[in-house]
Order: structure tokens, then sequence, then C-alpha cells
């Protein structure tokens, strides 16, 4: 269906219904009660997740089928940003220029750096786009202030020109008047579930990336991309340049990184330039990494993950870990508050990195292999058939 | 001119850091092939033992002092630092403000500690992992490393002064027969740099002349045969890491006074030392020395108003634009050995 | 899950859910609420968004710890602390509007995004009324602008750009702190009094909003005293070793070198610039100078050494003698044992107003505190009598000329109050040049 097989089109029918019921899995807990502080469901951090998304599905292109580990993926979504602002600034505020500039504008931007970087492999590549990433965050902050709005980041005032805007379109972002920051609380019980317009425009949007990545996995193009990373110099032995591929596979991972970044800009009309600073790239690559690169679903499990506990960790500060433990004796709340507070709050990058290792050395491939190691265990008792890895299939 | 004159000497003392830092990196690849993304945090951990030293030597005990009101109204509070009650208030206060030079003698075992147990503990086990993973979890641990640096000491600069005899600045161009108050430089800076050139010569004369050294070197250039020689090339790299870890944290206990450290320090440095790196040539201990040295100077001169005045905002990237020129040009860097990770 | 209610944030159609998620946004539909989180319980939260990483950790730090200190004191906890001294006597302890006051904080990292994503996160998971804090004035103003859209008030904290109350003005945003220009206005007579008509400045500016403004004034009115400025040179905000943009100075022919740089910056700055010497160098004859406009209490405290003598600005110091000030310093130093900050006082105060303005409006409604707050004068806060205008939501009150002190009386004793520039010296028209372009809009309640 849809072009896909069996097993990709049920993973993507299951991505959907996810994407779609999210306000409600998020937001699991009644509101007011203690858990309700797990809940997730509020607008910015759900599209956040699907924006990430996004992002490290595009990623996962260039590093999980190449292995091209690119440090400077957050150049092209800072770009994309910027682009749609500027379109929000002279247009006006429909989204649909705006996003569809950013991706241009991050792709021909991704052609210039794909096409100088990829002339290295390996550690070189890294570095070159990492250097490439850091001179356009350090531009986008000093020199370019005019195009970037500098450090306090480039925003619409009322005095643009906003030449598409009619008289009545709202002061907000939009599709057609239908504005991104609108959204319906429906109140069952105690449970208050938000489904916020914003978020729903960048799922349809991570759908359709998904679906499309989906697509170049499967197809003899992905194959090719595989055997770049399989061995390359065999394959410049068959008389096939991989430089194209790579290319390819770049331009379209930048592509993907400018329609997060327009997202971004769609969600808030504000683009600040650290958002293509160096280690802004790293949180992408962690998030496919931590998800499972090379797999289809991994990036997406990355960016679910992260950006969820992200939610969850880093407003957990002491006052509230004081109130959780207080039932302990004092002379072991003191303690155990204080080692969860150094993993909370300010301190979730912590968490972040340790978990982050431990994936990098226990599961190199991610959660996504670490659910298929449990799965297969559990199959293997009863029929020992693996098929299950077809699901998820590692590039590799 | 004497404005080039400067601006060279102030490049030469930041290179001297560049070039520390990617002498060991360079230690790291050379010798075990490993990327390591983590040195940077090694450099931040140096400078946190010079932190650390400052603390240690002020710890104090309490006093009241009845006659002395403090900002509230309330008795004053003195502090008085152990030091100075063992070794007589002047004694005391000497060490004190001898404390950035004293945290060598706490950098060292340290260092050696943290190098060798990140060796034996982490990387080892990714030696035989893509160059992509030992980039990927050294990042991880850097992440690590730095979040654990701020959980303990906070996010804020600690400021961590040089001695007292230090704090002033040297005009070198009387010395060298300018005029006098022209070419005038901080005297701890040029410390810095005195000190960067010794570790520099330490490491390339332990390399040269010692026999522990010339196993090194041998196995840097084949590791295989060195190997079937008999030799235990691997205990002798992890020293070597160790060793790199040293450098790196002396680099940081001495660049303490110049910048207050803070957790994130190691991560700015990180970028621009992979870049001298790759500059320098992969492999190359000359080549990273030199390119430390070639591009402080270079983003020196880059940041003079008259060169800013014709290509602005060229100060913040000639680093990297530089890099980026090498690596397209000369892909082994600038004394790298034909074909070590060429490619 | 039988049971549906539409009581607190209801939406119209429930049968539209059943179209699940794809066909809901042609369904969307306002809320019920009054306005943009109007707390329904017993208590109301306020959101508290300061720098904890980054070049202005420090005063992040200590907003934070004032910010809780105000909220201990509107809840009746502790001795009181200002509300004893305020000339509005709305607040009673009692929290506000008969609701207990529980905040939320956040870290901004001094970087705008960062900054706007955890504001974002306060008003929609944990349904903040009013934002505040700040420290720098590029997050102070981004975060303004997505107070104003969400529709909650925002106080700012620490901000001295001119831009903030000037060409980014928003109907939701207020400041009690002081800006550049009125530290220029303030400065510069002073300034020429000390070093003489005849100077030669340098300046360093951070390459940001606040820095540009900062530098822009200071070259308005230190010209206007006849002084010539040879260079202004930007400087990245997260530079840290500011050494080659120092080496040209001496031999720029300067001879005073203004520092517009705040918080890890300036600490960094100066003493690098004292460690080139620069503090005991003549040039053209003259001593040669250096003058940091915007000075606190904590940048003094990482300078160390280095600050003595050096003259600035600050909007209150903790050393002056009203009795808002003592009440204040009293209540922060017995709760955390030192003395508060600039930084500290105008988030405290900030809060206080806040809490005030929803008392005397009877509401949390935005378009209520707004008119509140607009032209309302107090005394009682540490700085005299204030005003807040309403045509640019600014606070206009004493500046101190403040000075490093060299003679320290224990190691808090960092700043000796030089002058006090009367209000009306630092006054300026709402539509001076300096502060024109902005337009406040309409106060936004998000309903």
């Amino acid at each position: 269906m849809l072009g896909l097989n069996k097993k990709d089109f049920s993973l993507f029918v299951f991505v959907t219904i996810f994407m779609a019921l999210a306000p409600i899995i998020f937001n699991l807990f009644p509101t007011d009660s203690a858990l309700g502080f797990f809940n997730g469901g509020y607008p910015d951090m759900m599209q956040r997740f699907a924006i990430f998304a996004i992002f490290a599905i595009g990623f996962n292109i260039l590093f999980g089928l190449t292995g091209y580990l690119s440090f400077g993926h957050a150049a092209f979504l800072g770009v994309g940003s910027y682009a749609a602002v500027w379109m929000f600034k002279l247009l006006g505020y429909n989204i649909i220029p705006a996003i569809v500039l950013s991706i241009i504008v991050s792709g021909l931007f991704s052609v210039l750096i794909g096409w100088i970087s990829l002339r290295r492999s390996g550690i070189y590549f890294s570095i070159l786009t990492l250097a490439f990433a850091e001179m356009s965050f350090r531009l986008a902050y000093s020199v370019l202030t005019p195009l970037t709005n500098g450090e306090t980041g480039l925003q619409v005032y009322n005095d643009d020109p906003q030449i598409m805007a009619g008289a009545n379109s709202p002061d907000a972002p939009h599709l057609f008047g239908i504005k991104m920051n609108s959204a319906s609380t429906i109140n069952v019980g105690p449970w208050d579930f938000t489904f916020p317009v914003g978020y729903y425009v960048c799922a349809i949007l991570m759908l359709i990336s998904f679906y499309l990545s989906i697509r170049i996995f499967r197809s003899p193009f992905g194959l090719m991309l595989r055997a770049i990373k399989s061995n390359q110099t065999r394959m410049a032995y068959t008389g096939l340049n991989p430089r194209p591929y790579t290319l390819a596979a770049f331009v379209i991972s930048g592509m993907y990184a400018g329609l997060a970044g327009g997202l971004l800009a769609a969600m808030d009309p504000l683009a600040g330039a650290e958002r293509m600073q160096w280690t802004a790239s790293g949180e992408v690559v962690i998030m496919t990494i931590l998800g499972g690169a090379g797999t289809l679903f991994g990036p997406v499990l990355g960016a679910g993950t992260i950006k969820y506990l992200e939610n969850v960790f880093s407003k957990m500060n002491e006052g509230l870990l004081h109130s959780w433990f207080s039932f302990l004796p004092d002379w072991l709340e003191a303690p155990v508050v204080w080692l969860i507070s150094a993993f909370t709050g300010e301190g979730w990058h912590l968490t972040l990195g340790a978990l982050f290792m431990v994936v990098i050395i226990f599961l190199p491939g991610g959660l996504v292999e670490g659910f298929q190691r449990i799965w297969k265990s559990t199959r293997r008792k009863t029929s020992g058939d693996d098929d299950a890895n077809a699901k998820v299939t590692p590039a590799e | 001119m004497d404005a080039i004159f400067l601006q060279t000497l102030n490049g030469l003392d930041k290179g001297s850091a560049y070039a520390l830092i990617a002498l060991g990196l360079t230690l790291i690849f050379g010798t075990l092939g490993v990327v390591n993304f983590a040195h940077g945090a090694l450099f931040m951990i140096g400078a946190f033992c010079a932190v650390t030293m400052q603390r240690l030597l002020n710890l104090s005990f309490v006093t009241i002092d009845e006659t002395q009101k403090d900002f509230l109204g309330n008795p004053l509070k003195v502090e008085t630092p152990y030091v100075e009650s063992w070794f007589g208030p002047d004694m005391g206060a000497a060490i004190i403000n001898w404390s950035v030079p004293l945290a060598i003698f706490l950098a060292i075992p340290v260092m050696l500690i943290v190098g060798f147990v990140m060796e034996r503990g982490l990387i080892k086990h990714f030696y035989k992992r893509p160059h992509a993973d030992q980039i990927l979890v050294t990042f991880g641990l850097a992440i690590v490393l730095q979040e654990l640096v701020k959980a303990n000491y906070g996010a804020n600069p600690i400021p961590t002064p040089a001695p007292a005899a230090f704090s002033g600045s040297i005009d070198i161009g009387a010395a060298l027969g300018f005029d006098p108050n022209v070419i005038i430089y901080p005297a701890w800076r040029m410390a810095y740099f005195v000190f960067s050139i010794i570790i520099i010569g330490a490491v390339f004369s332990f390399l040269q002349f010692t026999t522990f050294g010339m196993v090194v070197r041998a196995g840097m250039s084949d590791r295989e045969t060195v190997g079937l020689l008999g030799i235990n090339i691997n205990r002798r790299f992890t020293i070597m890491f160790a060793i790199a870890a040293v450098v790196a944290g002396l680099a940081g206990v001495m660049y303490a006074p110049i910048n207050s450290p803070d957790y994130h320090m190691g991560m700015n440095f990180l970028v621009l030392s992979f870049v001298v790196v790759v500059v320098g040539g992969m492999g190359s201990l000359p080549g990273a020395v030199l390119a430390g040295f070639l591009l402080g100077v270079l983003e020196s001169l880059a940041s003079m108003n008259e060169v800013k005045n014709i290509l602005p905002g060229i100060d913040q990237i000639i680093i990297y634009l530089v890099a980026i020129i090498v690596l397209l040009t000369r892909p082994r860097g600038l004394l790298g050995k034909k074909g070590v990770m060429e490619d | 899950m039988t049971k549906s209610s539409f009581t607190r944030r209801g939406l119209l159609k429930t049968g539209a859910i059943a179209g699940a998620g794809l066909a809901l946004p042609t369904i969307f539909t306002s809320r019920a609420n009054a306005y943009m989180n109007e707390p329904k319980g017993g208590t109301v939260t306020l959101g508290f968004n300061v720098p904890q990483t980054g070049p202005y950790a420090d005063e992040g730090a200590d907003e934070l710890k004032a910010f809780q200190l105000a909220v201990k004191h509107l809840n009746g906890e502790g001795d009181g602390g200002m509300l004893n001294t305020f000339s509005s006597k709305a607040l009673t302890g009692n929290g506000v509007l008969g609701k207990k006051v529980a905040y939320v904080t956040g870290d901004t990292q001094t970087k705008s995004d960062a900054a706007r994503a955890s504001a974002k996160s306060m008003i929609e998971k944990d349904g903040a009324v009013m934002i505040s804090g700040g420290s720098s004035s590029g997050v102070a103003v981004a975060v303004q602008g997505l107070c104003q859209e969400a529709g909650v008030i925002f106080m700012a904290g620490l901000t001295h750009s001119n831009d903030t109350t000037g060409k980014d003005k928003k109907a939701n945003g207020f400041r009690h702190f002081f800006d550049a220009y009125m530290s220029a206005a303030a400065l510069a007579p002073v300034l020429s009094n000390q070093y003489g008509k005849d100077r030669k400045f340098y300046m360093l500016t951070a390459d940001y909003t606040w820095g540009w403004t900062q530098a822009a004034s200071m070259k308005e009115f230190m010209e206007g005293e006849g002084w010539n400025m040879v260079a202004d040179v930007k400087t990245p905000l997260a530079s840290t070793d500011f050494s080659s943009y120092l080496t040209p100075v001496l031999n720029s022919g300067a001879d005073v070198l203004i520092l517009n740089h705040y918080g890890g910056n300036m600490v960094n700055s100066l003493t690098q610039a004292v460690q080139f010497g620069m503090r005991d160098k003549q040039v053209n004859g003259k001593q040669f100078e250096v003058v940091v406009p915007l000075i606190s209490e904590l940048m003094a405290k990482g300078a160390g050494k280095n600050i003595e003598g050096i003259l600035g600005s600050s909007n209150w110091n903790w050393k002056l003698q009203d009795e808002g000030t003592k009440a204040f310093v009293k209540s922060y130093g017995t709760e955390y044992g030192v003395p508060p900050s600039q930084a500290a006082q105008t988030c405290y105060v900030q809060t206080l107003l806040y809490a005030d303005a929803c008392e005397r409006a009877g509401s949390f409604d935005p378009c209520a505190v707004v008119p509140a707050l607009e032209g309302y004068e107090f005394d009682g806060l540490g700085n005299g009598k204030t005003l807040y205008r309403a045509d640019d939501h600014q606070c206009f009150k004493d500046v101190l000329v403040v000075q490093g002190n060299d003679k320290a009386q224990n190691e808090y004793d960092l700043l000796n109050v030089f002058e006090t520039t009367p209000v009306e010296k630092v006054m300026y028209e709402p539509d001076n040049p300096f502060f024109a372009g902005g337009d406040l809009g309409q106060c936004n309640s998000g309903a």
C-alpha cells in the first residue's frame, strides 16, 4: 500500500496513529494529580518533538545510510529559520511561502557546503562540516547582523512591509487564517487534552517526511547509499562515482533540516543564531543515534525520547524533589535529593550525556536495537523466528 | 608596525594554548588511533585543578570578632585560612597567592589518573570500532565530564588570579630597544607562552631521547612490527594517553588566570584544537605545534581593526576558513605524512 | 471517562474529537477562560526565567534568590521586606488576590532561543500568568515579544538596552531597571569633571542590542562633553579572551577605554585590560582611564581589585540609606548571608509591583494589570520616588554614579555611591531618537 511493503506500511500506520493521538498519549495523567508533572502534552513540547523528528529523519538519511557523520547540520536548520522569518517580514504571516523558501534556501546552502565537504570523508568530513557550521554561526552572530539581528534573534516588527498581509490577517503565523498558536482543549473528567493546530501542521509534515524517508530507504538510491557506507572503494571499482549519491543524500538531509527550521520559525516567529551552533548539531546526532541510526523508526523514537525527557527532567528542581521525598527520614532525604538533583533541572544534560554513552557503548543500534533484542528474546522462546528484524532494518 | 608585532605576540600566546591541546590530541591519535572529542574536557579539568587548589589553600576556620560588624550589624565572622595559621600570615598569604602554579603538583597526578582510567575504562573498548563511534562516545564523555564539573562547581566562571608577581605587564618594547610604552604585554601571558614552550620541548625530548619514547615512535609508525618484536606496545600507548591528558591538564591549569574557568571552556577549545590538528596534519606532532602557533597568530592579526575594516567579521572565521582551504588543497595537512588518514 | 465537562478550558464541539487529530484544525475555538492562564485554583503561578548558565549566570542566580524572597514575602512568610516600606498598602501578605503565590523557574542560558522555549513551557505547561527575568537585553526583548503574543505580562528583570522600552517595547512588557541612555546622561558630566574635557575614548562593545545602544548613548553624551571617539569595536557576546581587542587600544592614541560589557564579559575584559597595564599608563600626557558604564556588585566581586577607582552607573546599591533599601538588605542578607545586588533589587521590586498592580486592579487579567501599572507613581522600594511612564512602560527614578571602592571595609563593600543623579537630569521624551521606532500596541490578554 502507498508503494510500501507490508512491514513498512504497518510501521507507517503505527507512527501515524501515534502522531494523531500524541496529545492524549503525552497527557496520560490527570492534570492536577501528582503525576501530572510527567505530562508532556502541551503545544511547545509536542511541536518540538515533531520538528526534531523531521530534523533527525533527515539527518539519518545522510548518517544512517552513508555513514558520513556531519557535525554541522544545525546550520541548515538555522538558515531555514532565517529564511522563514524573512518571509514573515516581507510577505506576511502565512506559513506556506515561509516553509517553501526555507526548504529551498537550505537546499541551496547544503549544495554549496556538501559539494565542498564531501571531497573528504571520515573524520575530515566531520571537521569540515563542523567548521562550516561554526562559521555560519559566528557570522550570523556578528557581521551578518543586518540579516539575522544577531544575538536578539530575527523577529517581525509592526513596521515590516508584509506585502501579502491583508487588513484582517492574523498577527501571528497562520495557514490561510488558521493561527498556529491556537489550540482546543478538551476536558475529560480530571484530564485536559490540548490539541494545538501548530502541532498537527508539524505532524502532517513529519509524516510526509517519514514516508519519503521510507521510500528513499527502500529505493535503489538508498541501496547505493548503503553500498557507500559498507565499502566506498569497492563501489568506485565497479565504475560508480559515489560522490553524486552522497551529495544527493547530503542535500536531501539539508532540506529536511531546512524544513525543520522553517517549522520552528512558524511555531515561534523568532530565529536566534544559537540554533546554528555546533553543539546544536550535536543534539540531532545524539537523537538519531539514541533512537537508532540507520533504522527507519530510530530518529523518531530518539527525538521523542529526548524531547519528552528534557521536558520532564529539566523541570525537576530541588524544591519539587524535596516535596516528593519528604516521606523519607531527614538523614536520608538530603543525600537522595542531592544525588537526584545532580541529574535533573540544570543537570539534565548530565542524564542525557550518560544515557548517550550507555547507548553508544552497549547498544550501537540505539533504542530500536534494544527493543529488537527484547522482542527477539521473547519470540525465540515461542517460535525462534526473527522476522522482527525486518520491521526496522538497520542499514547494515 | 608595533601593532603587528604586538598582535603577533598575542597570537603566539593564544597559539600556545591551541598548540598544547593539539599536541595532546595528536599524541592520542598518533599512538592509539583514537579521535578524542573529550580532550577539551581534559583541558577544562586541568583548569579546575587550579580552582580546586585555590579552594584547598583557602580552606578556613571561622572566628567571631565582636569588635567588628558585618553589613547587617551582626558581629563579623572572620575567616582565617588554615594555611595562614600554620605557616604564619605572610608565608600563608604567599602560598595562597601562588595557588595556580602550585596547582601543577595537583594536576599532574589527577590528570594521570583521569587519563589512565579513561583509556583503560572506556577508550580501550573502542579501538576496533569505527572513527564515528569513537567521536560519539568521547563526545558523550565530554558532556558527562563537563556536567559533573558544573554540578560540583556551578555554572559561573570562577576567578583564579595569577600570583601578584605576575599581575602586571612587561614592557617588551623597551627591553628590545623599541620606544617604551608601545609594546606592552601582560606578564602572566608571557609566562604562559614560556611554559608552553617548555612543555612542548619536554614532550619532544621525551619522545626523542628516551628508550620509551623511541618505542612509542616506532609504534606510531608501525604498530604491528613493534608488536612482533615482542614489545607490549599497548601498555606504552596507555601511558602515552595519560601523558597527553597531563599535557592538556597543565595547559588548563596555567590558562586559568587568563580566563576564569567555567565548565564549558573545554567545548570552546575543542573545535579549535581539532581544526588545529587537521591543519597541522593528523598524526604529526610538529605539525600540531606549528599549526597551533600559526593559527593563533593568524587569528590575532585578523582581529586588527585595519584588517576588519576591509573584511568585516574575518577575525571570527579566519581559523575555520584556513582549515577548509588546507583540507581541500592539502588533505594531509601542513606536515602530515603521506598516506596517514588521507582520504 | 464517560462524562465530559467543559468547565475549565472548554471546547465547544465535542463531536469533532471523533474526527481525530487531522480534522481538528477546522474546529478550533477560543478558550472558555477570560484570559490566558486564568488562575482557577488556590494558587497563582509566576514564571522566573533567568540565566543559570552563560556569561550572565552570576546575575541570574542572584535574580532567582530575589524572586524567591519576593514570593515568600507576598505569601506572608519572613519579615515582609519592602512590603513594609512600599507606598502602596494593597498587599497584605496573604498572597495576591487571596491566592497563594507559586513559581516555576527556567534557564535562559543567555540565549534568545532557549529563553523563548523556556518561557513557552512555563506558559503552556505550568500556566504562568506572568514571566519575569532577564539579564541580557537580547533575551529580554525576545521573551517580551513572546509574552505579548501569548497574552501574559512580562516584568523585565535586569535589562539595560534602550530598545527594551524603545524600538522593541510591548504593551504587555514593563521595565523597572534604568537604561543605557540614562546611564550615559548621568555619567557624562561626572566623567568630564573627573577626567577633563579634552579626552579621546576607545570603546569595546558587546555585539548585541544592549551593547549597541549603550555605545551609541555614550558616544552621543561624551561627544557632547567635547570628547572624541577613536574607535568603537564590537566584540561577540560569547567571547572570553579579549586580548586581541585590547592590544590595539594603547597604541590608538586614546586615553580612555570605555567597556560596554556586562557580567562575565566585563569581568574578563576589565581584568585583561588591567593585565595589559592600562591603568598605570600615561597617554597624551594624561593618566589612562577605564570606564564601565554599567557596573554591578557581582561584577565588582568577579573583577576583584581591578575594579578599584573605576567609574560607572548603577540602578541601585545596597549601601543606600533609605528605609526601603534598609528593609530589603536586612531581609535578603538574613536569608542568604550576602547583600543583594542591583539585579536582585530590580527583580524583587518588579515582582512586588506586579502583585500590587493585580491587587489594585482586582484581577490577574493582563488588560487590567497594564492600566494599573501605567502612569503609576510609587515610593519606598529603594529608588526614591519612581514613575512607571505610560508612554513606554519605563520607570523613571534617580540614577547612581558609582565607583569601585579602594578602601573596602568588608568583602561586600565593593562600590561607593559617587553621586546620585536626580531623575530630571536623565529624563527624556518618549519620542527621543534613541527610543524611536517602537510601538506599544494593544495589551493582549490571550483570550
